[in-house]
């Protein structure tokens, strides 16, 4: 289709088609952005962690003190939740993945290191691998023999015997890349905390920290360390998917038994930690759909209005060419081209507009740039919603009879 | 003359009911998200002591060693040691100071049917309701005498005076924290700054209820109550029995200084002492830092990146919707190019149409700013239903109610400039000859 007639008839309505560019180029760039940013929050939100989320309870207890039979009956409590018909293992960890606390250090290959090389998150407790089931991707889990009670690791670090310290680790696979590239991890010395030798002797393929993902959400670190109840976050259980709430109840019954004192402070599964974890995410996403879907709506109104007054003035003009001969398809395809050429117009402006917003985002909110494919997607969107407010005022014009031509306005 | 036009514009609003409705939602649509949006961010960003927020300061230093530093980027350390707080709490270089830390501590009520419960408390010293000019029910705060002997003494917050109490005079009486008996000395009025800045980075929270229990700092750690957040930079663990002498940073410290002489001279006795320590060897770096309230609680981006985000998405919408409002009033005036010929023609002034066109469009905005105001408040509910700690806060207040009329009224008559500006430059003559 031609449309040099198109372009003369715009050049007669200079501000209403400038007004319609700009909104579109402004509707462009929010919806790239905003899309981008939606897409931020759900890789946020779908991060893998690593472990059998969906086999997994936890129940968080308030923090008894210090005493001296903590270690004995915590072993009690996890015998007794052994006990418990469906449970596949327990333990006492310090941190849950997506849990609120986590225990972060510095880790380093070299002593003599000015600084870390990266920060990693640091797993204690017993049968942790096993419990959380995490996956071994070459090495071995801890022997018995090589756990240690956190009391003796504490007393050991306060008078510097660094022998008396377990040195064993286990490490992901996230760590070992970073620490060793290329490198057979297995056997190689780290250094965390400014100087507490720890010998790799797995790699796991992936192990969440409880949070901060910031510094890198995959270094996590386990070492052999048994807590007692006063020492840990809490108890976490694994079984079977479907046994899930029997369990839970089961078990805090067991545990208010073995001692009616005590204070739950949290309990669930881990899917739902997970999704409290990622609650401010979701909502954000919700909020960001909103918005485009919003702006969506206003510009496809917008367009709707404009293009209905620009059929209802040119009724006439259009009267006059169906009567010399023009179908009713060649008056739709004029207004569709005309859309078609605002829009396409509008993106091109919008685009530029969306990567100036990135580069700001970039800049004040340390977003990572935004990759091309967006951009498409934003056009796309724009040019079907351009199509469909038009198709309205344009099959209006198309029913426009020859007639109107020969009578007065 | 107003009422004339205000009568044409009706008319001329009715005669396009569609177009009218269209122009009138998308204006209230991009207020209402605006609004929203703006509510929150004010209350983020609010001044949690306005009396007072001008001479409450908050210094920092650096006992990190240069090889373990707190942050790569090069930021203070949010805390302080103990042996540094109590240094500056005990110099008296500032009008009043204050040194804190957040615990979460199990209550138990003197009512044996009661059951016992966990509540926020606050361990600090003497100066703390003097500076922050808490307001007080009944007693007082405890003296700096307290603080030295250990008095076991507490300060509660009208609600858990209402709790445990009913709302009696309890001063005097007698409550149960984590197994110790506190005796109280003072019930605070209902207290709480919003942000809670004193509690930042101590892992207190930030919104919401007030804390529960306030006690003085040695009293409390000398009954084993521990600070919410400890970082440590020493080589030894971090045992929580012993954080005095740890390296290990758990306290704030707030100094109450008025007048920028005051100001000056506390940075100046900062420097000292920070070089002082460095000679003593217990620092590395000497470097120090004394921020403003407002300024703390900026540095710390006590408002979320997601609200600013937000609130920048909310008013693009209503620019895109304000535009969209022109498109659609400039379509509406051109079709109306006859009328404004056969006005013109009868006399009308330029200033006529053009104050004619602009009444149409303060009619759509103040429209839009009601209807605006219904999805404010809508969107407002919508806050109130999340997870997030300042929720029950979100509420529409005069000022802001006044502010979506005024900003509602600006988009509109700033719409309306340009199609009343095309209107009134319409040539009358070519008009009447169409006809």
């Amino acid at each position: 289709m031609d449309i040099r007639p198109i372009l003369s008839t715009l050049r007669r309505h200079k501000f209403t088609a400038c007004l319609l560019i700009l909104e579109i180029a402004l509707t462009c760039a929010i919806i790239c952005n905003a899309i981008f940013l939606i897409g931020q929050r759900l890789d946020r939100m779908n991060i893998s962690s690593g472990i059998a989320e969906h086999e997994l309870v936890y129940i968080q207890l308030a923090y008894i003190g210090e005493r001296p039979d903590a270690m004995a009956r915590t072993a009690a409590d996890l015998a007794a939740l052994r006990e418990i018909a469906g449970v596949r293992a327990v333990t006492m960890t310090n941190q849950i993945p997506f849990g609120g606390s986590s225990s972060n250090m510095g880790v380093r290959t070299d002593l003599a290191q000015q600084k870390d090389t990266i920060n990693a998150s640091q797993y204690l407790g017993e049968n942790v691998p096993s419990t959380l089931g995490i996956q071994l991707e070459v090495g071995r889990d801890f022997r018995p023999e090589e756990y240690r009670d956190l009391t003796d690791v504490y007393a050991a670090l306060g008078k510097g015997d660094m022998n008396a310290l377990p040195k064993p680790a286990l490490i992901s696979r996230a760590v070992a890349d970073q620490l060793w590239p290329g490198q057979d991890p297995l056997g190689k010395q780290m250094y965390v905390g400014g100087g507490i030798p720890l010998t790799v002797i797995g790699v796991m393929a992936q192990l969440i920290r409880p949070n901060q993902f910031g510094d890198g959400a995959q270094y996590s670190v386990i070492n052999p360390i048994r807590l007692s109840m006063s020492q840990g976050a809490g108890y976490v259980i694994r079984c079977a998917p479907q046994d899930r709430e029997q369990v839970l109840k089961l078990a805090l019954a067991k545990l208010k038994t073995l001692d009616p004192n005590r204070i739950v402070l949290g309990k669930g599964t881990l899917d739902q930690l997970r999704r409290d974890y990622f609650q401010n995410d979701r909502a954000m996403a919700g909020i960001l759909v909103g918005v485009c879907l919003a702006l969506l709506i206003v510009t496809a109104l917008g367009i709707v209005g404009l293009a209905s007054f620009w059929v209802a003035q040119r009724n006439r003009s259009i009267g006059v060419r169906r009567a010399l001969g023009a179908t009713r398809g060649n008056i739709l395809h004029y207004f569709q081209t005309e859309n078609f050429l605002l829009t396409t117009i509008g993106i091109a402006i919008g685009m530029v507009l969306a990567y100036g917003i990135n580069l700001f985002l970039i800049v004040h909110y340390e977003l990572p740039r935004m990759p091309g494919f967006y951009f498409p997607v934003g056009a796309a969107l724009l040019w079907v919603i351009g199509q469909c407010a038009v198709l309205g005022p344009a099959l209006r014009a198309a029913a426009v009879p020859p007639v109107v031509a020969t009578r007065s306005v | 003359m107003l009422g004339y036009y205000l009568d044409l514009a009706l008319r001329s609003l009715k005669r396009n009911q569609v177009l009218t409705a269209l122009m009138v939602l998308s204006l209230a649509l991009g207020i209402g998200a605006s609004i929203t949006t703006l509510t929150v961010f004010r209350l983020l960003s609010g001044d949690p002591l306005p009396q007072r927020s001008s001479q409450l300061f908050y210094p920092q230093l650096d006992p990190y060693p240069i090889d373990q530093p707190f942050s790569r980027s090069g930021k203070m350390p949010w805390l302080m040691t103990y042996i540094d707080a109590m240094n500056l709490v005990h110099a008296r270089k500032a009008q009043r100071q204050a040194a804190m830390a957040m615990t979460q501590v199990k209550v138990i009520p003197m009512d044996a049917g009661k059951k016992p419960f966990f509540s926020d408390g606050v361990m600090t010293t003497a100066d703390f309701f003097p500076m922050f000019d808490t307001p007080f029910q009944y007693g007082a705060g405890w003296s700096g005498a307290d603080d030295d002997s250990r008095a076991q003494v507490v300060v509660i917050a009208g609600f858990l005076n209402d709790k445990l109490f009913g709302g009696a005079n309890s001063v005097g009486r007698n409550i149960r924290i984590e197994g110790h008996d506190f005796r109280i000395v003072g019930v605070l009025r209902h207290w709480e700054p919003e942000p809670r800045f004193y509690g930042l980075r101590l892992g207190g929270h930030d919104y919401g209820q007030g804390d529960a229990v306030f006690m003085p700092l040695q009293s409390a750690r000398a009954d084993g109550m521990s600070p919410q957040v400890t970082l440590s930079f020493g080589p030894e663990s971090t045992d929580v029995a012993h954080l005095e002498n740890a390296s290990s940073i758990w306290l704030g410290v707030w100094v109450q200084l008025s007048g920028a002489a005051d100001v000056s001279a506390y940075r100046t006795f900062l420097s000292h002492y920070a070089a002082q320590q460095v000679s003593l060897g217990r620092f590395q770096r000497p470097r120090v830092s004394l921020s403003g309230l407002t300024q703390w609680l900026d540095d710390q981006g006590v408002v979320p990146d997601d609200v600013r985000l937000q609130v920048g998405m909310a008013f693009g919408f209503l620019l895109i919707c304000v535009v969209n409002t022109v498109g659609l009033l400039l379509a509406k005036c051109l079709r109306r190019s006859r009328e404004i010929g056969v006005r013109r023609a009868l006399g009308a002034s330029r200033g006529a149409i053009f104050a004619q066109f602009m009444v149409e469009a303060a009619i759509i905005g103040v429209a839009g700013g009601v209807l605006g105001l219904v999805f404010a408040e809508l969107g407002l509910w919508g806050v109130r239903q999340q997870p997030v700690e300042y929720a029950s806060l979100a509420h529409l207040d005069f000022g802001m109610f006044a502010f979506t009329f005024a900003v509602a009224l600006v988009a509109s008559l700033f719409a309306g400039l340009l199609p009343s500006w095309r209107a009134c430059v319409v040539a009358p003559a070519p008009q009447l000859k169409i006809a």
